[in-house]
């Protein structure tokens, strides 16, 4: 559940009225995970509270959004939330894996939250295996898309502008019928049980993903973050003289809890 | 072992509580004189100042019973006024920085401390990307969250087995305002810790 930091005196807590919920499906590579991080350090936002749960494994760290000594010092936990007001934006980051059996009590505890806070619409960042594409999916752009039916109805004009591309549904049973079509989404953790629950809650959901594998995601964060721009415009992609081709990848800022994702130094002695 | 050597004896305190958890997996030399009654996660107060407890957690806590543990013991303490010390040990090898592992001077300790904790903390606090898991980060997670000031104190350490070191490590929390109050005679502590090291000595040498 969610628990704002501040709980001084009679504030009930910061206002998501209309506000946009974005948020990480723990899924391959980690990469919706990584996205978040380079938002929420981009934007700079404020950590304003945090979704206390028992369906993900407890861990604590200090700020890992720190840019100086003053600020690096506070305790970060498994789930939080930031927020910046002035784009309506509200966001959760997961920072651990999910514990066996409670995918679905954790969806069902988010979605009452996102009803009870009023959120307008949640963009769930996700991703999923790439050695799972069929012929036609090896093809052109990794990235997809999911719309409930009642966002459907508000952006999917601006999706086809956009020229995106819709998640495809496969085969129910493959080699025996084609006729029926099931989403599938392998290696995506809560994220189909997350929109199909969506769905039939009337709930506005998009969800937007990249096929990738495990190893070094952080290109594919890149890709990903700058996907979900080109439909927010969080940040502004500035048009690079030299090439005259938009590159927004060196807008977003790294956070500096991303040093030593591979390990530590090597020791001397070994060579 | 720092807890047992330096603050716990059997005349100041008593043990007030145990936690059982449905699949204990615990640490014990003696594994061959292990009752089904034995618990491995007991809970002392000091007899002088039943304010101050203390909790002696020998046992692996899952991590689908980590919400649960601290539910039952926290649930049942006064909040209000509460302090909360955690100390624990991890491998070094776990430590991430940017010159390799071999050339720390181990074992050392890092601190970690809630939004609410105020005080001085004894050894430097643990930098990102470094991170705390299982149940002492579960009790600190708990404590952030419910605005409960908390320090958490991890030692790192290149040894498996339980040495003096390593327990030695610890000793700076001696002089915090928490344990100084609690701390035994020194002549006591370096008693236990030589039995401490006799009891493990003898299963370690293969030779004899």
């Amino acid at each position: 559940m969610f628990i704002p930091c501040d709980r001084g005196g009679d504030s009930a807590g910061p206002d998501f009225k209309g506000f946009t919920l974005l948020m990480p499906a723990v899924s391959v590579g980690n990469v919706g995970q990584l996205a978040i991080d380079l938002v929420i350090s981009t934007l700079d936002m404020t950590k304003v509270g945090y979704f206390y749960t028992d369906c993900l494994v407890p861990m604590v760290g200090n700020n890992p959004y720190a840019t100086a000594e003053e600020n690096s010092t506070e305790l970060s936990i498994n789930a939080e939330v930031y927020s910046l007001p002035s784009k309506k934006l509200v966001v959760l980051q997961i920072r651990s894996p999910f514990i066996k059996n409670k995918y679905r009590p954790f969806c069902e505890t988010l979605l009452s939250w996102v009803k009870s806070s009023k959120c307008a619409r949640v963009i769930l960042l996700s991703s999923s295996h790439a050695y799972q594409r069929d012929d036609e999916q090896l093809l052109g752009t990794p990235l997809r898309y999911l719309l409930t039916p009642d966002l459907e109805k508000a952006v999917g004009g601006r999706m086809k502008e956009l020229n995106w591309k819709e998640m495809e549904k496969v085969a129910a049973y493959p080699g025996i019928s084609d006729t029926d079509k099931v989403l599938h989404i392998p290696g995506g953790g809560i994220t189909k049980l997350l929109f199909t629950e969506s769905c039939s809650e009337g709930i506005q959901m998009a969800v937007l993903l990249k096929f990738c594998s495990e190893g070094d995601n952080i290109p594919d964060a890149f890709v990903l973050v700058n996907y979900l721009n080109e439909w927010l415009q969080l940040i502004k992609s500035e048009v690079s003289t030299s090439n005259n081709s938009t590159d927004p990848s060196s807008q977003w800022k790294i956070p500096s809890s991303w040093r030593l994702l591979f390990g530590n130094g090597l020791p001397p002695a070994l060579f | 072992a720092f807890l047992s050597s330096f603050i716990l004896d059997s005349v100041c305190w008593e043990v007030v509580g145990v936690v059982k958890l449905w699949n204990e997996w615990c640490r014990t030399s003696s594994t061959t004189n292990v009752l089904p009654t034995d618990s491995f996660c007991l809970f002392y107060r000091l007899i002088s100042d039943p304010t101050v407890l203390l909790c002696q957690c020998s046992c692996y806590v899952a991590e689908d019973q980590q919400f649960q543990w601290l539910e039952k013991v926290f649930g049942s303490m006064q909040k209000k006024g509460l302090q909360v010390t955690i100390l624990s040990t991890c491998p070094v090898a776990d430590y991430k920085t940017q010159e390799s592992t071999l050339t720390l001077v181990s074992p050392f300790l890092k601190a970690l401390k809630t939004k609410e904790f105020q005080e001085q903390v004894c050894c430097p606090l643990l930098e990102q990307p470094n991170i705390v898991r299982d149940l002492p980060a579960a009790v600190l997670s708990y404590c952030q969250v419910w605005q409960i000031p908390a320090v958490l104190y991890q030692c790192y350490t290149d040894v498996i087995k339980l040495d003096t070191v390593t327990i030695e490590a610890f000793k700076p929390l001696l002089s915090s305002k928490v344990l100084k109050s609690l701390a035994k005679d020194a002549s006591e502590s370096t008693k236990i810790l030589k039995k401490f090291l006799t009891t493990s000595e003898t299963h370690n040498n293969i030779y004899i």
